[in-house]
């Protein structure tokens, strides 16, 4: 149905406050967002209400589009990973990796082994931070106001080793063309493999908060199902679509960096449901931590080496087109890089994660309370950012 | 005039205690939580431990615009928060603290508390409906399913503590009680908790208020000392909540060694912890999970106790 014939149709007032003449029992239109706490920013949905239950959604994007695919096409590559790495802010380090990839795939580059292994500990730490943040906010927006403050005490841990490698605590710009921005510092393999013992010891306490909780359970099991035939039409990817039994995960099936030399444990649960999504979120950070652990046991035992390529002042790409695409934390993120020969990309197509997960709300949505909106919106895992590009 | 002096005091204690006890369940609430999440809570204010974070709150809340919506039905707006307020003063007026300690002793005291406890909701009906906002309708629709589910039980458990001590009086009630009333009771007292927590809208079952859902339902539109009033009608419910069950369940001012008063204190901060413990450690109920929960958990649990109680009266006569 099109917006237009919703609004001819039902977009009605329901009587209320001073204009109340009688009581109406229409359908009421209920705009969540874009100014809305359960939205992370400035998604909007469309519900059309029928008392709590909703009879149609339609969620509306494009509030935080800062065109960032038109932009591309004016930077060079090395400033190009800057704006990459900003549409999903959760996920930093992992935008950046599919841009240098796809550009190191046109050059022909070899990256140095030390890299290859850095930056598959620095993809699989940033997961879990971006894990942490959903398993922390997702509670809190069913009313469960304590895991928030123990994710992010962990999350903090990981930060505080990210922070001193790159600097930054979300845009961490680390990934060059070629290899990393610098070598790793003295000492940090120690330190980032304290933190993530750190951050395993401490993950029952998040595990017990919420699946030894009843209420948790009652509003998430069963609620949201989302089934097989609905992910592929409409190419949902990432935790969301394992959680409903797509048994599909990049790192394994088509590895890149060094994840070929990894044992990738896939994470998948068949119910489909808010819980399962949840549970599948909280499984891959423990994937996560020992993959992390693995990588910071191979780089121990690297030769010294460089870390990084030496590029030409102007660093132009040759021409030709090629699609890098990465298992992001919140699913399949992919650069479709199509260069001309210049030193900027004629074409650099996004292709993001929440932007295809998040359409399937229009599906799931009708027939749910507004309650369970809350319970399914959040289960969906989203960056706004990462939906508006 | 002794009998005009005696009046005054204990309305000028109550309006204290009324004043005083809800800042304490908040500031408490504020520290108890703040530890349970590992943070420092409120440090600043006041000095010593943000000791003061409450009354700083207050001067702002008294600082603020007073909005009111375009679409508001003004009148009725702008009387809800008192609606919702008044009531539980009310009922501090009839709670025994100690013996002989109480604002008014009535014979049907019991009968008189769950009457007025039953008005505060109209409060946020009254908001939601008047506010002209979907989202406060919404919360307002909320309150009344609400209230319709957790009313009963509430009820049944207090009318089974009444039949055990054979008044309606709550001072009555007090001197009845034996420390075997515990066991006995003991299913009426956890009915009548929860059903007054429903009652109070506090997690697990804030969904009228649902931060995150309704941005805070009937109080979305509120601005300033209006929305201070909602606040404090919640803490003063806390405190109202507890003295009740402290003094229906718990024997109130009966304990050893210390003084009764101390010990209905003593009875009611506890409580109230408890109702704190539970907002840190539960997420929120669906409306429709409470209503399940009240009519096919708590109504027939009540409906037990009452039979049980029964039982037990008529092998003890």
């Amino acid at each position: 149905m099109s917006t237009e014939q919703e609004r001819g149709t039902t977009e009605r007032i329901v009587g209320m406050g001073a204009g109340a003449k009688e009581l109406a029992t229409e359908d009421m239109v209920l705009n969540i967002g874009p100014q809305h706490p359960s939205t992370h920013g400035v998604l909007r949905l469309r519900l059309t209400l029928d008392g709590e239950r909703i009879s149609s959604a339609e969620p509306i994007v494009g509030y935080m589009h800062r065109g960032a695919e038109k932009l591309f096409e004016v930077r060079d590559y090395r400033q190009i990973i800057v704006l990459a790495n900003r549409h999903d802010w959760l996920s930093a380090f992992a935008n950046e990796l599919g841009v240098v990839i796809a550009v190191e795939r046109l050059l022909g580059m070899e990256v140095p082994v030390r890299a290859v292994w850095a930056r598959t500990l620095l993809a699989e730490l940033n997961r879990v931070l971006n894990h942490l943040m959903f398993l922390g906010s997702y509670p809190l927006e069913l009313g469960a106001m304590t895991p928030i403050f123990y994710s992010f005490s962990e999350r903090e841990r990981l930060q505080a080793v990210m922070e001193e490698i790159s600097g930054g605590r979300m845009h961490y710009m680390f990934n060059r063309v070629g290899g990393l921005k610098e070598e790793l510092p003295l000492g940090w393999l120690d330190r980032a493999s304290q933190a993530v013992a750190g951050v395993r010891a401490r993950l029952p306490q998040i595990e017990d908060l919420m699946f030894g909780n009843d209420i948790f359970l009652a509003r998430t099991r069963g609620v949201g199902v989302l089934d097989h035939e609905t992910i592929m039409q409409y190419g949902v990817s990432g935790p969301i679509a394992r959680a409903s039994g797509v048994d599909m995960d990049l790192r394994r099936d088509e590895p890149y960096l060094a994840y070929g030399e990894l044992p990738v444990k896939v994470v998948t649960r068949t119910a489909g449901d808010c819980l399962a999504r949840f549970e599948v979120l909280m499984g891959q950070v423990k994937v996560s931590l020992d993959l992390a652990d693995a990588c910071i046991e191979r780089l121990r035992g690297l030769p010294q080496g460089p870390i990084n390529q030496r590029l030409p002042k102007v660093l132009k790409v040759p021409e030709g087109h090629t699609y890098a695409w990465t298992e992001n934390p919140l699913g399949i993120n992919g650069y479709y890089l199509v260069s001309r020969g210049e030193k900027t990309p004629w074409r650099l197509k996004l292709r993001s994660a929440s932007y295809n997960n998040i359409q399937v709300l229009r599906e799931i949505l009708p027939g749910h309370l507004v309650a369970d909106m809350i319970a399914i919106l959040g289960s969906m895992f989203f960056v706004v950012g990462d939906i508006d590009k | 005039m002794a009998e005009v002096l005696d009046a005054a005091v204990r309305l000028l204690v109550i309006v204290l205690v009324f004043l005083v006890l809800p800042l304490v369940v908040g500031q408490t609430e504020h520290k108890v939580m703040a530890h349970m999440q590992s943070r420092l809570g409120p440090m600043y204010a006041g000095g010593f431990h943000g000791w003061a974070q409450l009354i700083a709150d207050g001067v702002k809340f008294a600082q603020k615009e007073d909005v009111i919506p375009a679409a508001a039905d003004r009148r009725v707006f702008a009387l809800a928060p008192g609606v919702a307020l008044v009531p539980y003063l009310v009922v501090m007026a009839v709670i025994p603290i100690g013996p002989g300690l109480i604002g008014a002793d009535l014979d049907a005291g019991l009968f008189f508390v769950l009457a007025v406890m039953g008005i505060g909701v109209l409060g946020s009906i009254m908001a939601g409906w008047s506010s002209g906002n979907k989202y406060s309708a919404l919360g307002g629709m909320r309150s009344a399913a609400q209230l319709m589910s957790y009313e009963l039980p509430l009820v049944l458990a207090a009318s089974s503590v009444a039949m055990a001590a054979g008044t309606l009086s709550l001072p009555g009630i007090v001197e009845a009680w034996q420390w075997w009333w515990l066991p006995w009771q003991a299913v009426g007292a956890v009915v009548f908790f929860v059903a007054g927590l429903a009652e109070l809208r506090r997690p697990p079952f804030d969904m009228p208020v649902a931060e995150s859902e309704l941005i805070m339902g009937p109080m979305t539109e509120y601005t300033g000392m209006r929305f201070a009033l909602f606040l404090l009608a919640e803490y003063v419910g806390i405190v109202v909540l507890s003295a009740l069950t402290t003094v229906l369940f718990l024997g109130g001012w009966q304990g050893p060694w210390l003084p009764g008063p101390v010990w209905t204190l003593i009875k009611v901060l506890a409580l109230a912890f408890v109702v704190i413990w539970l907002r840190v450690s539960y997420p929120r109920l669906r409306e429709d999970q409470l209503q399940k929960l009240a009519w096919i958990g708590l109504v027939p649990l009540a409906l037990a106790q009452l039979a049980l109680t029964g039982v037990v009266k008529v092998l003890m006569a």
